[in-house]
């Protein structure tokens, strides 16, 4: 995969990184050299009883030479600090448009799943030069979704959704890494990451076994775990409506308001006494331990989807 | 007539130094003489550094091979997590302060003893303690969660014995907290006549600074681990996000206390380097309240730069500026004192006995460890290399490199004052050039692997980072004969070695005032300090061939 010394940079956030991280090469470089430089320097000079001046101290080595390099030194980590966070700032957030695929990560394997369903187990393979944007939970501890080539890591919770995005710039194969000690097999849970061409992806995609898209398979969660008897507007319960409910503001019972993301969804589903929603009565039912993480995650496509066609309408 | 019966005292009868002073076990074993103390710690850190170090022989014989060949991946991180368990909380963290820090610093104030004696030899025997569960937790099968416990796998997934791990170091934990209020006690309290806070030696600031962070820090340290037990044990819903819990908020309590333990850990060493830096040099120690507030600003920032090992845990973007941004600041007052440990070797007159060698190795490494601890601070190269030997190699070339060196260089610096004893100083130079050599050997190579992408904790490994791991343990049997060295040849001094004189290495210091060993209530007369530390010349000239001033602690027989 790499060379001794050299690691691919197959990513675009890639070469932001290794530049920050060779300028600090550098400047750690050239700080080592003057540091062991002057102690070799006065070691030989000042050795004792060598011949080289001493007597009374240059007036130079004062109080103010003290303050200069504290000043120094504090100018160049400030530079540093801004520089590698303007850096890191500008790549925050995922582009819009980006390729959504969710990961689930569990002793000790990675699952993955493309938009359109297709599944792979250790395995990821996506299109050249577009965004991708994972979407990516634990069923049991605490993993990291690692990519050395791309420069990207992401810890993996259980109980909460991570994301993280990057955009390849090189075709190949890549490993894909779990950081984070996980147990027994932390060090077997290894993949990788296959890098296509676009229209190469849109063929190998379209060969995979058919799966539901997470949004169909959520659909059909829906009706057979029984959320439709109380949240289909045919019901005769009275339970919130969920269409054109993702990303809306939503006013709870005791007077905060909150924001219908996915977390909200997913306590919604696991912890439904936490956030009531004003107006209705805390009736539903805790499905903790009844759904998995990949249904939860298909339940919340299904329920985004269902504010993408009401806008459609 | 002699002076002291020109001074108008009496002339003492002899009388035996500590170490002769009772022969009996239960003279050892009930000790209050914080000397004794620090005997006594000496010998248990010493047990537990090469208990811990045999872990990591076997975690390093493993890496030969990509694949393994001589372990299963469970016996495998059993060993990783017990080797960071003993090494942290069983030997770094009481090693300087605990041994030369006991033994010193009520010598160094001209103080007869610690403020709370017998607290002190309690939280020995709390150390004693904290030891047995965890060597218990390894005989009884292990602890696989490494030393940092992450939640939800200790609390909820593993297997291993993880209560009696979290006890032992929950309880160590109070003997750190005991040893930090007995050292602040005695530096406050007991400071001979005319020892102003501004005269005090560089190393009793810095115990003093690391005391301050342990009985701060510790107690969230205690909560912590209390949290994983009720969980594991009681069945709390705390870091369970199935029952409301949140996973990450061990990971901000672990660090809370482990970041500042990383403190804990060096800023004793960097008190040791500054002893022996001066003396070696014949000079005044450059910048000397520089240093003092360098210390304390350490100690102070680094309890708010935790969240720089949770770059990648999903923390808001803001927190982590902010940490980064903190990070950065603390490495501002570590360059400082490495600037002026530089500049205290200019117009000296340097020699090169193995205690400077030692603490010129330190300097060196921990400069090496310091700059590689910038790349971490910075966002975008941390989230590329954290979880990977490159932290490794990092916190390695601090803890080990810098905390362990500057302890040897205190051992040598001290030995002939703790034992009476002089060692054979050609074989002690010859073990801190091959330390020195066997560690860049050891964990060099590791900041390649770790910038090319091997994680940390990997039983198993792809196949390309071989070279590495077998460069690095092969590095390790060097650095593995350079530890063992001075075990040997210390060892030997003490029965072999030849009378050490009261203040061998001309230096300045209250302690080297008395005798080598010192009696048991360190000084037989009060000593008045008149003068700062470091008096190797006077102000404004550079260093001197002559034996510098010493404090005004007349010597009685």
């Amino acid at each position: 995969m790499n060379s001794l010394f050299r690691l691919p940079e197959a990513s675009t956030h890639a070469a932001t990184v290794d530049h920050i991280f060779y300028l600090l090469l550098v400047l750690s470089g050239a700080t080592v050299v003057l540091v062991f430089g002057l102690i070799l320097l006065f070691a030989v000079r000042y050795r004792r009883g060598s011949a080289a001046k001493r007597g009374p101290m240059p007036e130079i080595l004062s109080r103010e030479f003290e303050i200069g390099w504290t000043v120094a030194t504090l100018l160049t980590f400030a530079f540093l600090f801004w520089w590698a966070s303007s850096a890191d700032l500008s790549s925050l957030a995922a582009p819009p448009g980006a390729l959504e695929i969710h990961v689930v990560a569990k002793q000790w394997m990675w699952k993955t799943q493309h938009s359109n369903g297709a599944r792979e187990i250790n395995a990821l393979h996506v299109p050249l030069d577009k965004p991708v944007h994972l979407l990516m939970s634990s069923q049991d501890v605490i993993h990291s979704f690692f990519v050395p080539a791309f420069r990207v890591k992401k810890d993996v919770l259980p109980g909460r959704d991570t994301d993280l995005w990057f955009q390849a710039s090189k075709t190949g194969t890549f490993p894909l890494l779990c950081a984070e000690y996980c147990g027994t097999n932390h060090s077997m849970m290894r993949g990788k990451i296959v890098v296509m061409r676009q229209d190469d992806y849109a063929k190998w995609l379209v060969q995979q076994p058919e799966g539901d898209d997470l949004a169909h398979e959520g659909a059909r969660l829906f009706v057979s775990r029984g959320c439709s008897g109380c949240h289909a507007g045919s019901s005769n319960v009275h339970a919130p409506r969920l269409a054109g409910l993702y990303g809306r503001a939503v006013q709870l019972a005791d007077g905060r308001t909150v924001s219908a993301d996915d977390a909200y969804i997913r306590d919604s589903i696991l912890q439904p006494k936490r956030d009531v929603v004003a107006g209705f009565e805390p009736i539903m039912p805790s499905f903790k331990g009844l759904l998995d993480d990949g249904e939860i995650q298909s339940l919340t496509a299904y329920i985004r989807s269902l504010r993408e066609e009401q806008q459609n309408d | 007539m002699t002076d002291a019966l020109l001074a108008g005292e009496l002339p003492l009868p002899p009388r035996p130094d500590y170490l002769r002073h009772g022969s009996t076990i239960s003279s050892w074993l009930a000790t209050t003489d914080h000397k004794r103390i620090a005997i006594l710690y000496a010998i248990t850190i010493t047990f537990f550094f090469f208990l811990g170090g045999a872990a990591i022989t076997a975690v390093r014989l493993e890496l030969f091979q990509p694949n393994g060949w001589l372990l299963t991946s469970d016996t495998y991180n059993k060993l990783f997590s017990f080797h960071g368990i003993i090494m942290v909380w069983f030997f770094l963290v009481p090693s300087i302060p605990n041994t030369l820090g006991n033994f010193l610093l009520p010598l160094m104030i001209g103080a007869p003893d610690v403020a709370f004696p017998r607290l002190n030899l309690f939280s020995w025997y709390l150390t004693v303690a904290a030891g047995a569960f965890t060597v218990y937790a390894l005989v009884a099968g292990g602890v696989d969660t490494g030393w940092t416990f992450y939640t939800p796998y200790s609390s909820m997934f593993s297997n291993t014995h993880v209560f009696a791990a979290a006890a032992g170091v929950f309880v160590v934990g109070f003997a750190s907290i005991a040893t930090g209020v007995n050292f602040i006690a005695t530096t406050h309290m007991l400071r001979a006549p005319g020892m102003t806070w501004f005269r005090l030696p560089l190393f009793v600031w810095a115990i003093y600074a690391t005391s301050l962070i342990m009985v701060l820090a510790t107690p969230v340290l205690a909560i912590s681990l209390l949290l994983v037990i009720a969980e594991r044990v009681l069945g709390l819903p705390i870091f369970d996000p199935a029952r409301g819990g949140d996973p990450i908020l061990f990971q901000h309590l672990f660090w809370f206390y482990s970041h500042p333990a990383v403190y804990i850990m060096v800023l004793p060493a960097m008190g040791v380097v500054s002893e022996i830096i001066p003396c070696f040099a014949r000079r005044r120690i450059f910048g000397y309240d520089f240093m003092v507030y360098a210390m304390l600003a350490i100690a102070g920032v680094g309890f708010f730069v935790w969240g720089h090992h949770m770059f990648v845990s999903g923390q808001s973007a803001l927190a982590s500026l902010v940490f980064s941004f903190l990070s950065f600041i603390i490495a501002v007052p570590s360059a400082i004192k490495v600037f002026n440990w530089t500049a205290s070797l200019y117009r000296g007159q340097i020699s090169f006995e193995s205690p400077m060698l030692y603490a010129l190795g330190f300097v060196g490494l921990f400069t090496t460890g310091g700059l590689s601890g910038l790349f971490l601070a910075s966002i975008p190269v941390d989230i590329h290399v954290t979880d990977t030997y490159f932290v490794v190699a990092h916190f390695h070339y601090i803890m080990v490199g810098g905390s362990v060196s500057a302890f040897f260089a205190g051992l040598h610096f001290w030995w002939p004052k703790v034992t009476g004893k002089l060692y054979p100083e050609s074989w002690a130079k010859f073990a801190a050039i091959l330390m020195y050599a066997g560690f860049n050997m050891t964990f060099l190579p590791q900041f390649f692997a770790g910038y090319l992408g091997m994680p940390r904790r990997y039983h198993t490994y792809p196949a390309e980072f071989q070279i590495y791991n077998v460069m690095s343990s092969a590095g390790a049997a060097v650095l593995a004969i350079a530890y063992l060295l001075p075990l040997g040849y210390l060892t030997w001094s003490l029965f072999y070695g030849g009378k050490a004189a009261k203040n061998p290495w001309g230096a300045t210091g209250l302690e080297w005032t008395t005798g080598s060993p010192p009696p048991p209530k360190n000084f037989d007369r009060q000593p008045r300090v008149d003068r700062g530390p470091y008096d190797y010349h006077a102000e404004g000239m550079s260093a001197g061939t002559d034996p510098p001033e010493m404090q005004n602690a007349r010597e009685t027989r």
